[in-house]
């Protein structure tokens, strides 16, 4: 059953978004050229392109490289950006985004977005404390349970710590096409917030029943592996860009791809990973409009399994 | 792990070649000037395999073991790793084997002959070849060199070498440096270094002059 908007939830996120304009001009300016889309749930709007942090941001105690790294999320909040997300599973990818939350004076406009990765559901509020310690967050905004890992025992607590205000959101992940029939089963059954699927130009299993599922029954939709972890853009930056993508104001075969998937209904938000400043700028540039229609986007995909 | 037949290599890759290669250097440049300790043990067990002294062999690699179990897997590698201390603890494993291999009165002696010649030639590979493929041929900086005693993958092959000229087959201790080859050769494979094929080459050496060894007493 799909899920309506209430006209005070709307009304609710428009004053949120009044408010973090007025305390943040800079970020409210880098904001207007993002495009956003509502949470289903809630109404809230989130920016249609985020940061994804595997391999990328697991980067050990190198302080050069930390440094780094911080860097590319100063660049993603100023550009606009607010979904970061990470897992128990990527490393020190946590605690690397947690030094760069600090070094940026902890940016409101975070949405603090991670998982929960761990095959016993006792361990589970454990693990979940050390991520928030990690990231140095007061609260989540979004925890998922990781590639469906003992679901069953996760979900309950999960839902537990929304209850009692602990967390913002819920959901569940899955990527390269994992698990759907069991995924698609959790989504049915489980008052879900998000999920988390691999879309990407090659890899469009997601929408013949995830997807629309999702809208069905009113899930925000984040989106993994859009460059199938670079091997899209490294084999595409051999080809020069179709004349087509300057009708969507394409300067990059990674901004082409990013349109294709954030302009599918569905979608909430695309989560890149970069060790990039101008990579993370140009990702957060494919937030614009005009993104493809249904047509074009066609066209993009039949033109890229060509290449 | 469900459905583990689409999971591929790269799939277990938590890190890129430049984070583990930038480890490397870091951990050089904090344990300085450990590797001239290193190589001088190197130098010592080579000398070793080519007399008739080796006990002192399996207690060297024992202290090289145990060095790379704590300094790098556990310290080091174990930040951009999470599996990196379940390695640590085989290598600890690995070390205890060897001290017991040297203590223990007639549990280690050399096979004269072609094994110790072939075991003595694996080890000087480990010793002086392998930390220069990466500098000379592959043009990583030296900052990044990775030594016997230091690192993983030349302490492994230096055991193996060592293996290969002992007296009898020491299957007990081949089992956690044959694993390590493969991990290596599948890590290094996944991030498209050049050199991922020395750790399984040595492993397929080791193992068929050892199979060859028990075959053939």
């Amino acid at each position: 059953m799909r899920q309506e908007l209430s006209r005070r939830q709307l009304l609710s996120a428009f004053a949120a978004a009044s408010g973090a304009a007025l305390l943040h001009p800079l970020a409210a300016a880098a904001q207007a050229r993002v495009l956003t889309r509502p949470i289903p749930s809630s109404g809230e709007a989130l920016p249609l392109v985020g940061l994804g942090s595997w391999i990328t941001f697991n980067v050990g105690n190198d302080p050069v490289a930390r440094d780094s790294c911080a860097e590319v999320m100063r660049a993603f909040f100023a550009a606009g950006g607010r979904m970061i997300d990470s897992s128990p599973m990527y490393g020190s990818s946590q605690e690397v985004i947690g030094y760069g939350l600090k070094k940026l004076g902890m940016p409101e406009a975070l949405f603090a977005t991670d998982k929960v990765w761990i095959g016993s559901g006792a361990r589970g509020r454990a693990q979940i404390e050390a991520s928030r310690r990690f990231w140095g967050v007061p609260r989540f905004d979004l925890l998922q349970v990781h590639n469906l890992l003992a679901w069953q025992e996760h979900l309950p607590t999960l839902i537990a710590m929304k209850q009692a205000g602990q967390l913002r959101y819920i959901g569940i992940t899955t990527s390269e096409g994992r698990r759907h029939r069991e995924f698609e089963q959790v989504m049915r059954s489980q008052p879900l917030d998000f999920i988390q699927v691999t879309y990407n130009v090659l890899d469009r299993e997601v929408e013949e029943r995830i997807l629309p599922l999702a809208r069905d029954r009113g899930m925000a939709v984040i989106i993994n592996r859009p460059f199938r972890e670079g091997e899209l853009t490294k084999k595409l930056q051999r080809h020069s860009l179709p004349g087509w993508a300057k009708d969507i104001d394409c300067a990059s075969w990674a901004q082409v791809l990013l349109k294709f998937i954030i302009a599918h209904p569905a979608v909430t938000c695309a989560i890149p990973a970069t060790t990039r400043i101008d990579h993370v700028k140009e990702n957060l540039r494919a937030a614009s409009d005009p993104l493809p229609d249904a047509a074009l986007r066609a066209r993009i995909a039949a033109h890229v399994e060509k290449l | 792990m469900s459905e583990w037949w689409t999971y591929s290599l790269s799939d277990f890759l938590l890190f890129s070649p430049r984070t583990y290669y930038r480890l490397l250097e870091l951990y050089n440049a904090d344990v300085w000037p450990a590797h001239a300790l290193a190589l001088t043990l190197g130098f010592i067990s080579l000398a070793a395999l080519s007399g008739v002294r080796a006990r002192v062999i399996p207690a060297i690699l024992a202290v090289a073991w145990a060095w790379v179990a704590w300094a790098y897997l556990l310290t080091r590698y174990d930040t951009i790793n999470w599996a990196a201390k379940y390695f640590a603890a085989a290598f600890a494993v690995e070390a205890v084997m060897l001290i017991a291999t040297a203590l223990l009165p007639g549990r280690f002696a050399l096979r004269a002959g072609m094994f110790q010649s072939v075991g003595g030639l694996l080890f000087a590979f480990a010793l002086i070849a392998q930390p220069l493929i990466g500098p000379l041929i592959i043009g990583r900086p030296w900052a990044q060199i990775e030594m016997f005693g230091m690192t993983p993958d030349p302490t492994v092959v230096g055991t193996l070498g060592v293996l290969v000229a002992a007296q009898r087959p020491h299957w007990e201790l081949m089992v956690v440096p044959l694993l390590w080859c493969a991990i290596s050769g599948a890590t290094l494979w996944t991030m498209q270094s050049p050199d991922w094929m020395i750790m399984p080459a040595a492993a397929l050496v080791a193992f068929a002059l050892t199979a060859w060894k028990a075959w053939a007493p």
